[in-house]
C-alpha cells in the first residue's frame, strides 16, 4: 500500500517522493545499466538520464500493466541499449570486455547497498551455468521468455520452471 | 485456482523481469491484487533482484541525485510568447473558438475514457459473480450427494477413534459395499503439518494386513473434508496415519491418528 502511495505522489510531481524512489531503485538501476554499458562514466550519464525520464514520464506508468520496478527496469535497459548503439559511444572506442553480470560480480571488490558481498560472490560462483545464462538474459538483458528459449535452445516451459529454481536459490542467499 | 501451483510455476519471476507479453502481465497484476500471498511472493522476488543488480553497480549512486535535481531545475518548463501590438479581433475570436473546441474535445475524450473504465470494472465484477455462482452450485451438488450416501441404509458407518498421538482426533468411515466406495469424513482431524499427508488404510485383522486405500493430499483445498475412496478390500477395520507427502507403502504405526473396527 505504501509503495502505491509513494508512486502516486511521484506521479503528482512530489520531489520528496522522487528522492525516495531514487534511494530505492538507483543502485540496482545503475547495476543494470553498467552490466550493458560496462563503462562507469557512461553508465553514470545514462543513470542520470534514466531518472530524469522517470521524473518526466512518471504519469505514463500504469500499475495494471506491471510492477513499478519492471517499468524502471525497461527504461534503464532501453536507454542503455540506445546508448551503445549511438554514434558518439561507438566513436569512443572503449575497451569493452564481453562480460556478463557474473564476471562483473566476480571481479569486484567494492559493493554498495546492504549486501553480503563475499557470500554473494561465492554463491554466484556455485550457481550452475544454466542459471547464470537464464538470469543474464531474462533479467539483465531483458529477453522475453520466447527469445530466451530460442537463445538457449530450451523449451519455453523449462525456461520458466528452471528460472524459478534459480531465483529461489538467489532468494535464500540474499534475503534473510 | 490453485495459488501454490500458480506461485511455483515461475510466472511471477518472468512478470518481475518484464519478460511476459502485455496481456499475460495484466492478468498476473489482476491475480496479485486478489491474493496477498502472490503479492508478497512478487515483492520477495523483486527484493532479491534489486539486491543482485545493486551488487553489480560500479559505484555508489547516492551522490548523483544532486546532479539530477540540478538538471531537472534547469529544464525550461514555461515558454513565453511575444504578443503583438496590433489588435486583431477576428483572429482572437478564431483562436478563442478553436480553444473552446479543443477543450470540448478533451472533455468528451475524458468522459469517454471514464465510461470505458467503468464498463470494464463492471465486466470484471460480472465475471467474478458468475464464478461465485458456479462454485456455489458445485458445492451444493456435492453436499446433496454426500447426504444421499449417509442416508443410504446399505452403508456401514465406522467411527474411527483418536489414538495415542492424537487422542482428540476423530473421523468416520462410511463404507458402501455395493459400489466399493468408502467415504472418509476427517473434519475433526488436525491440519497435517507441512510436507505431511494423511493416508487411509483398510485393515484385515487376522493376520494384521494393512492396504492403502488413499492419500488425502487435497486435504487443505477440500472444504467439507469428506473424501470418496475406492475400496475393494474385505475390510475389518479402518485406520488413518500421518505420512510424508506422497504417502508410504506401509503405515507408520507411531503416527496412527485414528482407528475403528467394522462392527457386524
Amino acid at each position: 500500500m505504501q509503495q502505491d502511495k509513494l508512486i502516486a505522489e511521484l506521479q503528482s510531481g512530489n520531489e520528496k517522493a522522487f528522492e525516495r524512489i531514487y534511494e530505492l531503485y538507483s543502485q540496482s538501476t545503475y547495476g543494470i545499466i553498467y552490466s550493458i554499458i560496462k563503462d562507469t562514466a557512461v553508465a553514470e550519464e545514462v543513470l542520470q538520464d534514466v531518472f530524469i525520464k522517470i521524473w518526466n514520464n512518471a504519469k505514463s506508468y500504469n500499475s495494471d500493466k506491471g510492477r513499478f520496478f519492471t517499468w524502471v527496469l525497461n527504461i534503464a535497459r532501453n536507454a542503455s541499449i540506445d546508448k551503445i548503439r549511438s554514434k558518439d559511444f561507438k566513436n569512443k572506442k572503449l575497451n569493452l570486455k564481453s562480460d556478463n553480470f557474473v564476471d562483473i560480480l566476480e571481479s569486484k571488490s567494492n559493493f554498495f547497498g546492504k549486501i553480503d558481498a563475499i557470500g554473494l560472490q561465492k554463491y554466484i560462483d556455485g550457481l550452475g551455468a544454466t542459471c547464470k545464462s537464464l538470469i543474464d538474459l531474462l533479467f539483465f538483458k531483458g529477453f522475453t521468455q520466447k527469445e530466451t528459449s530460442e537463445e538457449l535452445k530450451m523449451p519455453l516451459g523449462t525456461v520458466k520452471t528452471k528460472n524459478r529454481v534459480c531465483i529461489d536459490k538467489l532468494r535464500s542467499k540474499v534475503l534473510r | 485456482m490453485d495459488i501454490n501451483n500458480y506461485v511455483s510455476s515461475g510466472i511471477l519471476e518472468l512478470y518481475v523481469y518484464g519478460a511476459l507479453p502485455e496481456d499475460e502481465s495484466t492478468e498476473v497484476t489482476r491475480i496479485l491484487k486478489q491474493y496477498p500471498e502472490v503479492k508478497s511472493e512478487v515483492e520477495e522476488i523483486e527484493k532479491a533482484l534489486i539486491q543482485l543488480s545493486a551488487a553489480v553497480s560500479p559505484q555508489n549512486a547516492e551522490d548523483l541525485i544532486k546532479a539530477i535535481k540540478q538538471k531537472l531545475a534547469h529544464n525550461p518548463k514555461v515558454i513565453t510568447m511575444e504578443s503583438k501590438k496590433s489588435s486583431n479581433i477576428p483572429m482572437y475570436l478564431g483562436w478563442a473558438a478553436s480553444l473552446l473546441f479543443l477543450i470540448g474535445l478533451f472533455l468528451m475524450f475524458n468522459k469517454n475514457q471514464e465510461l470505458r473504465a467503468n464498463l470494464q470494472a463492471l465486466q470484471v465484477e460480472k465475471a467474478q459473480m458468475e464464478t461465485q455462482i458456479a462454485d456455489a452450485r458445485t458445492d451444493a451438488d456435492k453436499s446433496k450427494e454426500l447426504l444421499d450416501v449417509i442416508r443410504d441404509k446399505n452403508i456401514v458407518k465406522v467411527p474411527l477413534a483418536g489414538q495415542a498421538v492424537a487422542p482428540d482426533a476423530y473421523a468416520t468411515a462410511y463404507w458402501d459395499k455395493s459400489t466399493n466406495t468408502t467415504y472418509i469424513d476427517v473434519k475433526d482431524l488436525p491440519t497435517p503439518p507441512r510436507g505431511m499427508v494423511y493416508q487411509v488404510w483398510s485393515l484385515q485383522l487376522e493376520p494384521l494386513t494393512p492396504t492403502s486405500i488413499g492419500i488425502l493430499d487435497t486435504y487443505e483445498e477440500d472444504e467439507n473434508k469428506i473424501f470418496a475412496l475406492e475400496n475393494t478390500n474385505p475390510s475389518e477395520a479402518f485406520g488413518i496415519t500421518l505420512e510424508p507427502a506422497g504417502g508410504s507403502k506401509t503405515p507408520t504405526m507411531e503416527q496412527l491418528y485414528t482407528l475403528g473396527v467394522v462392527s457386524s
